[in-house]
């Protein structure tokens, strides 16, 4: 670039014109991949099931484990014992299935099961609508700040 | 407690979790964004029946169910003791609005970032965020070799209400992505509490 090249006039780009009809909730989505098989395999770790049992989980619900690997029940579901593992230190249900290589909907329900059980303590985000408090917005930019 | 929220109390308290989105075309620099400023380098690959008896618990019908997947960047940014921000890179814009509508529950606000050789890849981000009602800023990210735009330009290009900061960034660079993320955050706050500061510019 040099210093001589003027500025563009202002149709240099192409203009969007705001509030186009857009794909939204209400919408059918296009599928493709139908080449991805069924699902069976990864529900067979669930039974079958494809909703927690007790609990919601959002991606960002974090998860702690209430025992430590030592105290898990020998008869645990393996993937159980190894959620319990990972969750020693407060983990989210988005790391959890990158970690586990799992669908977020099969992690969903096996933690419901730890729930249950008493395995694990949960936190939900706040609802969606509801605003973080100014507190809280001053603590996300105070820690941001000193990254 | 058998009938409260989901969530458990206990002696130790766990961390409060929020997310900001990162959004706009592909190839925009939305993967290194999230890596310049994030703990961990995670890719989620989500499975999603895709026919409408999704979330139906009939298994009967297995067989005709097909999945699709979908990949999305995620980082994390612990910022104190008990709070904890997630990033999330929105799958491509024009299949996955489903994905989006989960993604955007609750979430702080997005950064949408503009590639100036391909602007119009951002257009559907801005639709998107705008009609959602979500804070979101347009940070305009660098390529080398490409011609420094005058921020007005791309403002008036994506035709954005006044209040919509639209700032330069590096995706590179941890300092510059971290910026735009206090950008974004200051014009959430600003958007919820009604604060009459006016925009940046630069």
């Amino acid at each position: 670039m040099t210093a001589s090249e003027r500025p563009p006039s202002p149709g240099a780009f192409p203009r969007r014109e705001p509030r186009q009809p857009v794909a939204g909730p209400d919408s059918e989505p296009e599928w493709y991949d139908e080449e991805a098989g069924p699902v069976v395999r990864h529900y067979a770790r669930t039974y079958g099931r494809t909703k927690p049992r007790r609990g919601e989980f959002d991606l960002i619900t974090l998860i702690l484990a209430t025992k430590t690997p030592n105290e898990i029940d020998p008869t645990l579901q393996p993937e159980l014992a190894t959620i319990i593992r990972l969750c020693q230190t407060p983990v989210s249900v988005a790391e959890l299935a990158t970690r586990l290589d799992l669908p977020t909907g099969i992690v969903r329900v096996l933690l419901g099961d730890l729930l249950d059980r008493g395995y694990i303590r949960t936190r939900s985000p706040a609802p969606a609508a509801q605003l973080p408090t100014e507190r809280v917005f001053k603590a996300v930019l105070d820690g941001l700040r000193s990254l | 407690m058998a009938y409260g929220p989901s969530d458990t109390t206990g002696e130790e308290t766990l961390p409060v979790a929020l997310k900001i989105l990162i959004a706009g075309g592909f190839g925009v620099g939305k993967t290194t964004l999230v890596g310049a400023v994030s703990e961990i380098q995670p890719l989620l690959t989500e499975e999603y029946l895709t026919d409408e008896s999704i979330g139906i618990d009939d298994t009967s019908q297995v067989q005709s169910k097909h999945t699709t997947t979908v990949a999305m960047d995620f980082g994390r940014i612990t910022l104190s003791h008990d709070l904890v921000l997630y990033l999330f890179g929105t799958p491509g814009q024009d299949r996955f609005w489903f994905v989006w509508d989960e993604l955007s529950a609750g979430a702080i606000g997005a950064i949408v970032l503009a590639d100036t050789r391909r602007l119009a890849d951002c257009f559907p981000s801005v639709d998107y965020f705008e009609q959602r009602g979500l804070p979101f800023i347009v940070a305009v990210n660098q390529f080398e070799g490409t011609r420094q735009y005058d921020i007005a330009e791309v403002q008036m290009a994506l035709n954005l209400d006044p209040g919509v900061p639209v700032i330069m960034c590096d995706a590179r660079k941890r300092e510059s992505a971290r910026d735009a993320l206090i950008c974004l955050v200051e014009h959430a706050m600003r958007t919820a509490w009604g604060k009459p500061t006016p925009a940046p510019v630069g």
